[in-house]
Formats: C-alpha cells, structure tokens, sequence
C-alpha cells in the first residue's frame, strides 16, 4: 500500500508543478494575508497573545484556500472515476494526505519565516516547544482538511462548505495550537505544556483514524 | 478461459428515494460476452458502475471470483478494465505518462511491449508523447481502451464504448470485444445494437427489473 501511495502522491506532485493548481492560490494568499496584517497594525506594538493568534489565523485561511484542492481538482477535472478505478480508498486518502501534509509543512514554514522577518513579538524562547507545536498542529492540521475535502468534493458550493464545515473541526485543534505557541514566546518548559499536548497529539490520533475508517463510505458515495 | 467469474444478487439501488432497479440477479463466468441495455435513465451505467466496484448499492451483493476465491474488494481494480465517455484521464501528462503512472499507483508491472501494442492497435503510437489535452475526443476515447486493457483483466466492461468514435475506431473496438470476450468476460453497456452485437446474452433494464433476452 505505501508505494501505491507515494506513486499516488508522486502524480499529484507532478500535476500540481504543470497546472499549479493549488501553489499558486497558497503563495497569493499568505502573501496578501500578511500584507494586509501589517499594513493594518501600522506602527502600533501587538502583543504576544494576538502575534500568536494571528499566526494561527493566517494558517487557518492559508489551509482553507489551498488543502481542499487534492479532492476537489479531482472532481472539477472529472477524473475521480479513473482514480477509483486504479486504486483503493485507503490508497488514495494515503496519498492524497501525504501530498496535503507535505503541502501544509512548506506552507506554514514559509509564513512562520515571514513573521520572524516580519513581526517584532515574534520571538520564540522555547524553541523546540514551538517545533513540537508546529508539527503536531501541522498534522491535525492536514488530516482534517483533507478528509473535510473529501466530504465537500461532491457538493455545489464547495468554497463556502470548506470553511464552514473546518471551522468547527479545526477549533480545538487551532485554539490548542495559539496557546502552545504564546507558552514557547514565553518560554514555559514542555512540563508546564503537557495538558495542551496531550490534547493536540489525541486530536491528531482521533482525526487519522476517523479519517481512515470515514474514508471508504465517503469515497464510493 | 479467465477462470474469473461475477455474480450478482438481489442487487437493489437508489439514489436518494427514487429506485433505479431492484432484485438483479445474474453470473458471468469464465469468458464471453454479455450485454447489458435498456431505455435512458434505465439504470445501465449505474449498473456497471456498481460492477466496478466504483459505487455501493443498496441491497444486495456483487462479488468477484478468481479460480473460486473470492476478491476482496480492496483488490478487484487490478481485475478489471472499465471505459465509458465519463472517465477522464489527466490532461497535463502525455498519453504513455498517464499509464506509467497508473501501473505504479496499481501496484503492477509496466508492461512496454503490450502498452505499445495496444497504442499500434488504436492508432496512437505516433501520439503517445503528446499530451492527452491535445488528443481530439475520439483519440481520448481510444486511449481509454489501452487504459482499460493495460494490465491484462479479466474482466472487461465497456459502457457505451463507441461513442465518439469514428468508423474505423469502431471496427476495432468491435474486434476487440470479440478476441478479449474468447478469453475473458466482456460485459457491454450500450442502447446501440452494433454494439450488442456480439453479446450471447443481454440484460435488459426496463421499470426497475431486469429482462433476460
């Protein structure tokens, strides 16, 4: 199964480098999001606790415009048929969340850059908290957009369902993350931090395993 | 012969509350060709598509057999070639690109000399290159057939597979149903009687049952 799924993977990786589906609609929107953040705070001094949540926030609407595309390009292109014909479904969500994972992590590095270069609070005592954080964060992060993508693929509105069915899902997984990412600005100790990682490390657990038991009912209708 | 076999039972479908055909029974085994029609809206494509494994149904069983053991249904896409006017292969890749990639996601060998012998078969080797957004629609419909026959099925369905051919393309597909259904299972969904041909039996869909002919 897991060479299926890289191989899997490999096709969407190749597609996405010769239509640019989804890199190009993620590069505007960090782009835009964080100009406009720092256009509208002008030369006012933020706080740790709203540098943190904005971090989040960008990350949220970055996933949101871009992670919906490993199902949804499947389905505008019409080829979803020809995956169900070539692969299983425990196949195809292997793949498309490895591309979605891989996707999110470059994504999220490159905003996490911009406000260390950009944002004067953005500064992390705790570094590997913050790592720890934004991994666990990037993983729930990823299964859940991708199984939500799954869901919404077939539906008329997809743009307005995306965001409207994750808002809910993500919620903990996004408030969980803010608050790990103010203790690594503060410099609180991994011991002081286990509440909120157990909490995001069980997410993570609970959402690949529902992803993957949800998967096959989603897939064949 | 293929020593595969299909059998369906009881098998019921709905979409939403409305039915589109209840209690289907019937076996294809071994090799041959069966045909399956019907007025629109019937349910014909629906039908091979539960075949494929590609939707559930409602009620009822569809399973596949290989020498007697039952595939599980994780397995039965490596078994089976499936085209129809609604399968769209990737546009940005070339034809050979497309199913060298489908091999390696399928898990099977990429076998050169029969993937060249199906492009010569349909006419496309001089194409095979060339990306499958410049292929005109009946090119598109050909090499769906090489995708289907690729990796040596058993069983083989085809829902409308003339649509959008021309006369010659055609002809090969009619001489293809013939050589693959001497071997192999060859189901053909199609309202076209050229395309039914060839068929020993025929179900026919009609107000939600089914009619042997």
């Amino acid at each position: 199964m897991n060479s299926k799924a890289y191989n899997l993977f490999l096709k969407d990786f190749r597609s996405e480098l010769r239509t640019r589906y989804a890199i190009n609609a993620l590069a505007m929107f960090i782009i835009v999001a964080i100009s406009v953040i720092l256009f509208s705070i002008g030369n006012e001094k933020i706080n740790e606790n709203l540098t943190a949540g904005l971090f989040w926030v960008v990350i949220f609407f970055t996933a949101m415009s871009g992670l919906s595309r490993a199902f949804v390009s499947e389905e505008e292109r019409g080829t979803t048929l020809t995956l169900q014909l070539i692969a299983s479904p425990t196949t195809v969500f292997s793949g498309k969340l490895i591309f979605n994972v891989i996707l999110v992590f470059a994504m999220n590095a490159i905003i996490a850059v911009l406000y260390g270069a950009l944002f004067e609070d953005f500064i992390i005592k705790n570094f590997l908290l913050f790592i720890a954080t934004f991994v666990l964060g990037n993983i729930g992060l990823a299964v859940s957009s991708t199984i939500i993508a799954a869901i919404i693929a077939k539906a008329g509105a997809k743009g307005t369902l995306y965001p409207v069915l994750s808002f809910p899902i993500l919620l903990p997984l996004i408030l969980t993350c803010v608050q790990l990412t103010l203790f690594s600005f503060d410099g609180t100790s991994f011991e002081k931090s286990r509440f909120e990682l157990a909490i995001v490390i069980s997410y993570d657990v609970i959402m690949i395993t529902v992803s993957y038991l949800l998967f096959d009912f989603i897939w064949k209708e | 012969m293929s020593n595969y076999s299909l059998e369906v039972k009881q098998l019921t479908k709905y979409f939403g509350r409305r039915l589109i055909f209840s209690n289907l029974n019937f076996r294809f085994a071994d090799n041959g060709i069966f045909g399956i029609s019907g007025p629109n809206g019937s349910g014909k494509s629906t039908l091979v598509k539960i075949l494929a494994g590609i939707i559930g149904s409602n009620k009822g069983e569809v399973k596949h057999f290989l020498a007697g053991k039952e595939i599980i249904p994780e397995k039965i896409h490596n078994h089976i070639g499936f085209v129809s006017p609604y399968l769209v292969l990737y546009e940005e890749f070339s034809a050979e690109e497309n199913l060298l990639l489908f091999a390696k996601i399928r898990g099977v060998e990429y076998d050169k000399s029969r993937v060249d012998y199906l492009f010569e078969k349909f006419l496309l080797l001089k194409r095979k290159d060339d990306l499958v957004k410049t292929y005109s629609s009946g090119m598109k419909q050909r090499l769906k057939f090489i995708f289907a026959l690729m990796h040596s099925p058993q069983l083989i369905i085809l829902d409308e597979p003339t649509s959008n051919l021309d006369d010659e393309g055609k002809n090969s597909v009619y001489e293809l149903i013939r050589e693959e259904g001497a071997k192999n299972i060859v189901i053909v969904a199609s309202n076209e009687k050229n395309d039914l041909e060839y068929c020993s039996h025929i179900i026919f869909l009609e107000n939600f049952k089914q009619i042997n002919q």
